[in-house]
């Protein structure tokens, strides 16, 4: 039978709708998943561009360059994959959650060192003078100011982190784009369904999107 | 009595620029000194050194029993006994008048919430800005808000407090504000340096002046210095100045 006559929605039923809805909350996870942890390793990583240890400094750049020379495709591949053939078998949540971690904590590192690097020299001075040390500094001084304009970069990053989730689906991760597959594998109604996954991440994505573009707008007036 | 402060034979070049060339002077407790000069002359290098902002190529610099020159110093106990207020004011925008003043206060000489809070109110009222407790930097005037980081380092009970140009930024109305809350601090006898251009401040209020040339001090004395300058380059920088 070919979709011209099944018509449009064909062998597609409501049970496929909700196993639809069903993965989106899986993509979700994995998003939170992937931000979590990167967001654990990005301040890592930003700790170590600012550290005034040399080596400290060089080795963060290593990282941050190689990781955003390499496809989050390949991470996926080496964790999952490769992994396995020394015996570390990973649930595929896992190996993505971990795979997304090396990748999410090098742009978010790098991210959130340009939002310190933009905090005016002077208030690192005023808190040095007044005996506080380095680390009291950022937590109390730096940081909480950083905070604000690292916020935009930051949501709209994880924009990008949903859509990554998606990549997921090679290693048999069954989120919303793998669901798609599935359901596809059995009715072949490729347009309808690959539409509807598209709309979906849409929806998650497109209100994210416009919150960080208001909190941008935010801070350009009041940077004014 | 051992001097305060003191600067020996103090070096100190940016790149090829010398911009210190040997400068020398003691400072006693309680004085007040006013350290004028061209822009260029090395009169801010000078203060920034001692609070080690800037480290020194040779010579020596000891404040308050801690020699400011040792790699080694104790930069945390130095930054207790010596204040520092800027030009920029440099408030942390991000937290109250009151936050302002009780952070280093509780993170630095562990105070309790309560005791920090009552020492910043007792500074602010030395400034005259104990209703503005509540305030956000951003909310106060210029003058307001250098009245306010004057307090901030005042809380801390320093021994010596260093002024970078304090009034340079603000307008002529708000610069009497600063000025006279500094008047009271020398009147109470804390030990002051200040860099500054208000001759007229300088000459009136300061036990010493230090005229700074060419990264050397090459004229000192009481205010009236300023009324009779021995050298021609002293002569030359007032009369430029008025």
């Amino acid at each position: 039978m070919t979709p011209l006559e099944t018509g449009l929605f064909g062998n597609f039923t409501a049970v496929h709708l909700a196993y639809l809805f069903k993965s989106i909350g899986w993509t979700l996870v994995l998003s939170l998943l992937a931000f979590a942890l990167g967001a654990v390793g990005g301040f890592g990583v930003m700790l170590a561009r600012i550290s005034p240890r040399r080596w400290l400094r060089g080795l963060a750049m290593v990282y941050i360059e190689g990781i955003q020379g390499i496809p989050l495709l390949i991470l996926l591949f080496i964790v999952y994959y490769g992994l396995s053939l020394y015996g570390y078998s990973l649930p595929a949540l896992v190996a993505a959650g971990l795979a997304m971690m090396l990748y999410v904590s090098a742009y978010l590192g790098d991210i959130w060192r340009g939002c310190i690097d933009a905090m005016p020299k002077p208030q690192w001075e005023a808190a040095e003078c007044l005996a506080l040390t380095r680390w009291q500094t950022l937590r109390l001084v730096i940081v909480p100011q950083a905070l604000r304009l690292s916020l935009p970069p930051t949501v709209g990053f994880l924009v990008q982190i949903i859509k990554m989730t998606s990549l997921a689906s090679v290693i048999g991760f069954v989120e919303l784009t793998r669901a798609g597959q599935v359901i596809n594998n059995t009715i072949f109604q490729p347009f309808l369904i690959f539409s509807l996954v598209g709309a979906f991440y849409f929806v998650l994505c497109y209100p994210l999107s416009r919150w960080s573009e208001a909190m941008e707008r935010k801070l350009n007036v009041a940077h004014r | 009595m051992s001097p305060i402060v003191s600067l020996r034979e103090v070096h100190k070049t940016f790149g090829a620029n010398p911009v210190l060339k040997g400068v020398s002077f003691d400072v006693n407790k309680g004085e007040m000194i006013a350290i004028i000069g061209a822009s260029g002359s090395g009169k801010s290098t000078a203060l920034r050194c001692m609070d080690r902002l800037e480290t020194i190529d040779s010579g020596s610099i000891e404040v308050a029993g801690i020699r400011v020159d040792d790699p080694a110093v104790d930069l945390k106990q130095l930054r207790r006994e010596v204040g520092i207020v800027f030009q920029s004011y440099n408030l942390f925008p991000h937290l109250t008048v009151e936050a302002n003043i009780m952070l280093a206060l509780r993170h630095v000489k562990r105070q309790t919430r309560e005791q920090a809070h009552a020492t910043a109110l007792q500074v602010l009222e030395k400034v005259g800005l104990r209703a503005k407790a509540d305030a956000y930097p951003e909310q106060l005037s210029g003058g307001q808000q250098q009245r306010v980081a004057i307090a901030r380092s005042l809380a801390m009970a320093p021994k010596v407090m260093l002024f970078d140009e304090v009034t340079s930024a603000l307008d002529p109305q708000l610069t009497g504000e600063v000025l006279r809350v500094m008047e009271d601090l020398a009147a109470g006898g804390m030990t002051m340096l200040l860099v500054t251009h208000e001759m007229a401040f300088a000459r009136r209020v300061a036990d010493r002046i230090i005229f700074m040339h060419q990264g050397k001090v090459w004229e000192t004395g009481p205010g009236q210095m300023l009324d009779q300058p021995r050298t021609p380059e002293l002569r030359a920088f007032l009369d430029n100045g008025l």
